[in-house]
């Protein structure tokens, strides 16, 4: 038997999770190395996963099958495909950021620290370690997730996903906030209701759809359903296929978030600290993505195709309502959640537009957006800790005083906004070259999205950066070294990817073409060839 | 000349009477019951003639004695292939040796073990009067509050009467779902019920609650028991016996002899159809179904709560398993006129309980709608009526009872001056106070909730795998509303310990012993391993899964 990368990749967070949290209460900095070290392992092997992977190759790669729960047919079945080793690795990148991002985030607040030492000992609260082991544990769920191609598999680590998720939102919050403790407190907690609510909500629904898949398909193995449908022997009538995509569809549009279903995403990236945002936006919700292309487009081709229409105007009602509400917003935090919307309606925007230009770039999309994201929130998660407000108003002129935190931040901008020579640019092009292929229309609304993105990031920079200095900013400290050690790689690898993209293409690209086949779709004829 | 021969001049033999035949008892294959019985009988003795000192060592020694040998012996009988090639009817048709039985048995005294742990646990309360204390009244006869209650406290009385009392009520456990006639489901039925009535009264804290739970309790038990034995009556007049085979025989068509004597009412429907009802009726209520579930809150929350964590896990895996036998082997040629019914029941008790649940505000009462709610996910594998129907409410049921048992072992640790803290208010914050408590119990209210990798989502994938391949879709999409909302106030729980500031007067958490120590790790053990590699259990569940008839 080969060796399991895949399951040591996912296993070894989930170790570093378990280690992480057995740190005894003095021990806070040992265990934020240890979650640090733990982090990086995973992406070496991550590295490794990607230079195994063939991009001409198989299918699914790497596979591993064991038999888990032979009574409901489940297997413990793992492969990557291009798209799921594109996302696996910027989840194992992502993470050690995250990690040094929030170093500081959860110790003990100082008054608590100073004032009560011996509440704290007595009740054995162990924040610190809870973080970080909490970090790590979404890691290995989300990683293993990726690599799943059991429906039920996948579907268990997507749900379970959500605890620790919930504990970092409830339990971890933002201490720049307006008003008091209290208050905080109660908005926090809604926070993370909220997020978990409709993600379970989600999540059920998907449950029913599953054992519906189930009760038709008689398996929950993609291979074996593929083959199936492949031999002809998979008899879903249109009706079920459709209820059962609808079910899917509605989970991970939740977990998108698609409008109208994203109203917690801007509460749960409000409330949460800067690094567990980016964890939420860039890591967890990418997971809803990649299965509408792995699991929606792969169960349910004509379904998908059925629902095509509807998809694509909630998608570019995303675009231009995320945008706009990302104008009006006087939170950073909630202004970057509103973008992140309008970006996950690029991201579906690309995918059903059935192209493969579109769904490379939808791919690619995820990639970057995860990267300009992480960096654009962190950035502004250093900000908002140096002043304690997330409020835009009480900025103004911060260039002159740290201008090296005000550079990276205008980098993170500018690539949300998509400027060409940084990431961004290459997968929105190719999400509206492929997009209007097929639907000019929506390729031009589309684009009025990557206007108002122009329109919210300048005005954010403008505000808080520039103009005369304001009092509360005289005297702010520039990025220190473990903030630039955060940043400078995030913004190497935009411009890098953005300059040249092609590994990153090469890698998704026959995925791609996969995911094609399955829904029958073959790429328009470009107009020039057909008028011949 | 001999006396014989005397009495034979004036009188002549007549033929020889049909003996009354001797019935023929297996007593080896009904072991399990037996053991936990003559135990139970022992431990009356016990009560009366072994010194007061000693009275609670030695009870609780019998106790586990008793269950794990009778556990012991199911498992041999298992071994045996009592579960499968070689079930069989035993006692003169009175009792069902097989799979489903064994495997529900073994449930109920597994469960039962760790519950009774809970029993036995005299470290939670402070000491009265320098002795040691459990759950239950120092003196059950005296007047809460009274001279002589305090006089009972002060001399160190306890009421080690509960240890018998909880093995008679196991051993009416162990026979209901194992119950081949009606009238031995009748007795098994009030066996367990009647030291259950009295259970509930016993509480040691907050005794006027306790006793008005137990009436309550006995009321509506006593009136749900007339209306089960009316509806024997009703089916023996329609099918002129009290054997599950042989009604079922009739229900089926396949008998049409009619008894004379019964020659008005044999095979009328209309006795069949409402006998049918009102036993499902008085099984329904031991169940805690809507609309019959209206004594469950107040009897969970006024027992004494290791009382209501035996009562809420081992009668419904009892009752779960009569409701399943009578169903499965009796009445399934008519499974067209009861399942509309049981659909129809399945759905207001999951949307009830869950519904209802979200405005408690005192834990045992939530815990008490949330199991009403799980009544009506397992009452949508019932309706299945597959094979996989039963295995996997039998898999369901072996899952929630160790849930729950753990859940409300928790419950007895948080406490205030007042005894147990039930009120949700006094947990908020409990998190920061005892994280691994705090933690423990989420991973309970997670399995509840039916998260995956918990013991809860296998039982409920497991159960609506089943309705849906039985045809019951829509019992499924009905699950999946329920267990949202219901996930809704299971989250408020965790909100309130982890993410609320502790209060300062608010309760303390108990050390225990290792008594509840081990019910609670069990508890978290059989979770965790039921919920990641649950295959095993599956199997024996499904092995399991065949009624002898």
């Amino acid at each position: 038997m080969s060796f399991p990368l895949l399951t040591v990749t996912a296993a070894l967070p989930a170790i570093g999770a378990i280690a992480t949290a057995a740190v005894p209460a003095a021990g806070r900095t040992a265990a934020k190395w240890l979650a640090l070290l733990f982090s990086l392992g995973t992406l070496v092997l991550a590295a490794v996963v990607l230079v195994r992977f063939e991009p001409g190759g198989d299918r699914y790669q790497l596979t591993e099958s064991h038999a888990w729960i032979k009574d409901f047919g489940v297997r413990y079945e793992l492969g990557v495909d291009g798209i799921g080793v594109a996302l696996l690795a910027l989840t194992a990148l992502l993470i050690p950021f995250v990690i040094l991002a929030g170093w500081h985030d959860a110790d003990p607040s100082p008054a608590s620290a100073g004032d009560t030492p011996v509440e704290t000992k007595k009740y054995r609260w162990r924040p610190t370690q809870g973080f970080f082991a909490l970090i790590l544990a979404v890691e290995a769920m989300v990683i293993l997730s990726f690599e799943a191609t059991d429906v039920f598999l996948f579907y268990i680590l997507f749900e379970a996903m959500l605890i620790p998720m919930y504990f970092l939102i409830g339990g971890f919050g933002d201490r720049a906030h307006a008003g008091s403790d209290e208050n905080a407190s109660a908005q926090r907690s809604y926070a993370a209701v909220k997020f978990l609510l409709y993600n379970l909500v989600g999540g059920l629904i998907m449950l029913a759809a599953v054992i519906g898949l189930y009760v038709v398909a008689g398996s929950f193995s993609l291979n074996e359903i593929a083959e199936a449908r492949a031999a002809g022997t998979l008899d879903m009538a249109t009706n079920t296929e459709r209820l059962l995509f609808l079910g899917f569809f509605f989970a991970f549009a939740v977990k998108a978030p698609l409008w109208p279903l994203h109203t917690w995403l801007p509460n749960a990236m409000g409330e949460a600290t800067a690094p567990v945002a980016v964890l939420i936006t860039a890591v967890v919700d990418k997971v809803g993505t990649f299965a509408m292309l792995r699991y929606c487009l792969q169960l349910f081709p004509e379904a998908s195709k059925w629902a095509t229409p509807v998809i694509l105007v909630l998608a570019l009602i995303s675009i231009v309502y995320g945008a706009l509400l990302a104008v009006g917003q006087r939170d950073i935090k909630r202004l970057v959640a509103y973008a992140s919307i309008s970006h996950f309606g690029f991201i579906i925007l690309g995918i059903f537009a059935m192209t493969s230009q579109g769904q490379s770039g939808a791919t690619l999309y995820m990639v970057n957006h995860g990267i300009s994201t992480a960096a654009l929130m962190l950035v502004a998660g250093f900000l908002i800790s140096r002043r304690g407000s997330r409020l835009i108003a009480d900025y103004g002129g911060v260039q002159k005083v740290a201008p090296v935190l005000a550079g990276t931040f205008l980098i993170g901008g500018l690539a949300t906004l998509s400027l060409p020579g940084l990431a961004p640019f290459v997968s929105e092009f190719l999400v509206l070259v492929g997009t209007f292929a097929r639907y000019p229309v929506a390729g031009i609304i589309a684009t009025f999205g990557i206007v108002l993105a122009a329109l919210y990031t300048l005005v954010l920079y403008q505000r808080t950066m520039t103009g005369p200095v304001k009092a509360e900013v005289r005297g702010m400290p520039d990025l220190k070294v473990r903030e630039l050690a955060v940043v400078a790689p995030l913004i190497a690898l935009l411009l890098f990817l953005g300059v040249f993209p092609k590994p990153l293409t090469d890698i998704v690209n026959p995925a791609v073409e996969h995911t094609m086949s399955d829904v029958q779709k073959k790429d328009p004829k470009p107009e020039v060839e057909a008028a011949k | 000349m001999s006396a014989t021969a005397v009495h034979s001049l004036w009188t002549t033999a007549a033929e020889p009477i049909d003996k009354i035949p001797a019935p023929t008892v297996e007593y080896a294959q009904l072991a399990p019951a037996l053991i936990v019985v003559g135990a139970a009988i022992v431990g009356v003795l016990v009560e009366a003639f072994v010194p007061r000192k000693v009275r609670y060592h030695v009870q609780v020694f019998l106790t586990v004695v008793a269950l794990v040998a009778a556990f012991a012996a199911v498992v041999a009988l298992a071994a045996g292939g009592y579960g499968t090639t070689k079930a069989r009817i035993a006692a003169m048709g009175a009792i069902a040796v097989d799979g489903p039985a064994l495997f529900l048995q073994g449930t109920i005294l597994l469960a039962s073990l760790v519950a009774v742990f809970t029993f036995a646990e005299r470290r939670l309360d402070p000491e009265a009067h320098g002795n040691r204390v459990d759950s239950f009244a120092a003196q059950t006869a005296s007047v809460p509050g009274s001279d002589s209650e305090k006089a009972a406290v002060k001399a160190g009385f306890t009421t080690t009467e509960v240890f018998p009392l909880v093995l008679f009520a196991i051993t009416g456990m162990l026979v209901f779902p194992a119950a081949n006639d009606l009238l031995t489901l009748f007795i098994a039925l009030e066996v367990f019920s009647l030291p259950l009535y009295l259970l509930c009264a016993v509480a040691r804290r907050k005794r006027l609650m306790s006793q008005e739970a137990a009436v309550k309790y006995f009321l509506l038990g006593a009136f749900s028991s007339a209306i089960l034995l009316f509806g024997i009556a009703m089916l023996y007049g329609y099918a002129g016996s009290v054997s599950y085979a042989k009604i079922a025989d009739v229900v089926d068509g396949s008998v049409r002899t009619i008894d004379p004597a019964l020659a008005d009412t044999m095979g009328n429907d209309a006795l069949l159809l409402i006998g049918g009802a009102m036993i499902l009726v008085g099984l329904l209520f031991k169940v805690g179904a809507v609309p019959f579930h209206m004594w469950t809150p107040d009897v969970y929350q006024g027992a004494p709560t290791p009382v209501t964590g035996f009562m809420a896990a081992a009668t419904k895996v009892a009752a779960f398993g009569a409701l399943l036998r009578l169903l499965y082997v009796v009445l399934p040629g008519m499974s067209w006129d009861w399942r509309p019914v049981l659909w129809a029941i399945a759905i207001i008790t999951m949307l009830g309980g869950a519904i209802v649940a979200i405005t408690q505000t005192d834990i045992k009462r939530l815990l008490a709608y949330s199991s009403i709610a799980h009544a009506g996910f397992i009452l949508a594998g019932v309706i299945a009526t597959t094979p996989d129907g039963i295995s996997s409410v039998m898999f369901y049921l072996a899952a929630y009872s160790f849930v729950t048992i753990g859940a409300f072992a928790v419950v007895t640790l948080v406490r205030d001056a007042g005894g147990e803290a039930t009120h949700l208010s006094k947990w908020a914050g409990l998190g920061r106070r005892s994280p691994l408590v705090a933690a423990v119990f989420a991973v309970f209210l997670l399995a509840f909730a039916g998260i995956p990798l918990t013991s809860g989502f296998t039982g409920k994938f497991a159960v609506f795998k089943a309705a849906a391949e039985g045809g019951a879709g829509a019992l499924v999409v009905v699950g999946v509303i329920s267990s949202a909302i219901a996930a809704f106030f299971y989250i408020r729980v965790i909100v309130l310990m982890f993410f609320s500031e502790p209060k300062a007067e608010g309760p303390t958490v108990a050390v225990p012993s290792p008594l509840t120590m081990t019910t609670i790790a069990v508890g978290v053990a059989v979770t965790l391993v039921l919920g990641v590699v649950p295959q095993y259990f599956l199997d024996l569940a499904s092995q399991a899964g065949v009624f002898v008839r």
